[in-house]
């Protein structure tokens, strides 16, 4: 499968699996499926069979609501079976909206609470280097995520440490729940921040595949003692264009059978 | 000696033994005694600055990759400061990390008011499987380190840095979940934790010598609770008065009558902070105001023995 068939089948199993609960964190979701596609496609090392492979490449969620489109990911990559995706939020489920690393396979640190992903990021890779293991831990962090203050708290440690096999991906959608970030509370300029705390920061269209790919290429090759930092400007929403108009309010919104159908419809 | 230069001695010799085992301070490994490791086990201590809820997230990092972390500050920067990173990195994802959380309650003495905690067992009780540890002595702590290094899940260990009386002698064993008992009789049951069990110890000493009987358990895990021993002692002397460091609210008198209220329904009193704020002063002086002295309990306890 190419990328841009990956990325549209995460894209319909994200939507399969918010649709089974009815409403969800669509927005946001869909705004990390391209990079998603990018990372599982041609990055991550990782093993479905053996999901806790010791030397696998590993991914926290920070926006640990974007579940869905993460569940897609490991449910076409075969880390468990598809129908799984049904079950969301359902009481004893394997899939709670936002990620657990107890409880999916593929999943490697429960996130939810914003702003946390970051630092324990930092505690895997501390550990990656006490035990000579030689991987990738990839954070990715909404951009209203960032107003969290631990999130710097997080940049400060990785670069002091030179954790320079961390690389933070930026979801820049520019929403959150009370509306544009820039107006809620601007977190701008993003690669600066970061440049400031001592990472390498590169600034990327997030549905390009290719600049993506680059992007990440060029971060896991850096290892120049600075953790890495690309912030991809993504749409809230995006792939389904009534989705992508909603503005704020996808962030989380429903998945009707008519939106899920009018959604397949667009995904064909 | 100081219980730090005991904590500290003893987890080198653990450390030594066992390479899972990390270190991390947030700018307190001076005050907290951890300094000395830095030296012998560079790469196991990690020094994160002044961020108490990233060294959280970072243990559960580490947790979540097979280490044994130990994280120290004072009591309020972890269980105020890093509280949802407890909650959400660290109980419910099930990470084994330790806290080791220094000067609880008027231990803080004069850095007092902002840094002193009287709700710490209460907030970090009612997570879902951590076990919270109040220790009385250097030596109970020397003792329960090998435990705590061993334990699965995560663990609060309330702990004061300096020198305490001493309590307990080399033969004590310390057993995770057990009550020590410490007198017996049938007139009271004493319930006490942590450095409170010093008061408690004197107060009952006192009642034997006026003829009373009583039941001492020193509570060195407050959850979870030795449930038998508690239970067992109160259908005995059908009175029972908690003794702890903390607030009335939630800490060990609350544990204590949530199980007695549905057990075994007892006469219980509390010798614990009433809804006081925190404030600065001498540990001697603060344990005055706040009504946490040996004449404390014994006056407490002696009510209770008289009450019909």
């Amino acid at each position: 499968m190419d990328v841009a068939s990956f990325s549209k089948e995460i894209r319909r199993n994200t939507l399969r699996c918010l649709h089974s609960q009815g409403s969800g964190h669509v927005g946001g979701s869909l705004s990390i499926v391209d990079v998603l596609a990018v990372l599982y496609s041609k990055h991550m090392h990782v093993d479905p069979a053996d999901p806790k492979k010791d030397d696998r490449d590993k991914l926290v969620l920070s926006k640990g609501h974007a579940g869905p489109a993460l569940y897609a990911t490991l449910a076409i990559k075969g880390f468990f079976p598809v129908e799984w995706l049904d079950t969301l939020n359902k009481l004893g489920t394997r899939l709670p909206s936002h990620v657990n690393i107890n409880l999916t396979p593929g999943v490697d640190m429960t996130a939810g609470s914003l702003g946390q992903g970051l630092s324990c990021a930092c505690g895997l890779a501390v550990a990656d280097r006490l035990k000579g293991i030689d991987r990738y831990v990839y954070v990715i962090t909404g951009d209203g995520e960032l107003q969290e203050g631990q999130n710097w708290e997080g940049a400060m440690f990785a670069a002091h440490k030179k954790l320079d096999h961390i690389v933070v991906i930026v979801d820049s959608n520019k929403l959150q729940i009370d509306g544009a970030t820039k107006d809620v509370m601007n977190v701008e300029d993003i690669c600066g921040k970061f440049e400031a705390f001592g990472f390498d920061a590169q600034r990327v269209n997030g549905h390009d595949f290719d600049a993506l790919d680059k992007a990440i290429v060029k971060a896991k090759s850096a290892r120049n003692g600075k953790p890495q930092c690309i912030v991809m400007d993504t749409v809230k929403g995006k792939g389904v264009s009534f989705y992508e108009a909603m503005g704020a309010g996808v962030h989380s919104t429903t998945v009707t059978d008519e939106q899920y159908a009018a959604a397949m419809e667009e995904l064909k | 000696m100081e219980l730090r230069k005991e904590y500290v001695g003893e987890l080198a010799a653990l450390m030594r033994e066992n390479d899972k085992i990390i270190v991390l301070d947030a700018d307190l490994a001076g005050a907290g005694g951890t300094k000395p490791l830095y030296a012998e086990f560079p790469d196991r201590c990690i020094e994160v600055g002044i961020a108490e809820a990233n060294m959280a997230c970072i243990a559960a990092g580490l947790a979540a990759s097979g280490y044994i972390p130990f994280i120290h500050t004072f009591v309020p920067f972890v269980a105020r400061r890093a509280l949802d990173q407890i909650a959400v990195s660290v109980c419910y994802s099930e990470q084994n990390v330790r806290m080791i959380a220094f000067d609880p309650g008027v231990h803080t003495g004069s850095n007092g008011g902002t840094h002193m905690s009287f709700e710490d067992i209460a907030t970090i009780r009612a997570f879902c499987n951590i076990a919270v540890l109040d220790i009385v002595d250097g030596v109970q702590l020397r003792k329960a380190l090998p435990y705590i290094v061993q334990h699965k899940g995560p663990m609060y260990i309330r702990v004061v840095r300096k020198q305490t009386d001493v309590l307990f002698g080399e033969d004590y064993k310390f057993e995770f979940g057990k009550a020590d008992k410490l007198r017996d009789g049938k007139d009271i049951t004493i319930v006490a934790s942590g450095t409170m069990l010093f008061d408690a110890v004197r107060a009952a000493d006192k009642l034997i010598q006026e003829g009373k009987t009583v039941d001492l358990l020193g509570i060195h895990t407050v959850k979870p609770l030795d449930e038998q021993a508690i239970l067992q002692s109160a259908r005995k002397t059908k009175r029972v008065l908690t003794v702890e460091n903390h607030s009335i609210h939630g800490g060990l008198y609350g544990a204590v009558t949530e199980l007695l209220s549905a057990n075994e329904p007892t006469l219980c009193d509390a010798v614990a902070v009433r809804d006081k704020l925190t404030q600065v002063g001498s540990v001697n002086d603060l344990k005055r105001d706040y009504g946490l002295t040996e004449q404390d309990v014994y006056d407490r306890a002696m009510r209770l023995i008289e009450r019909k």
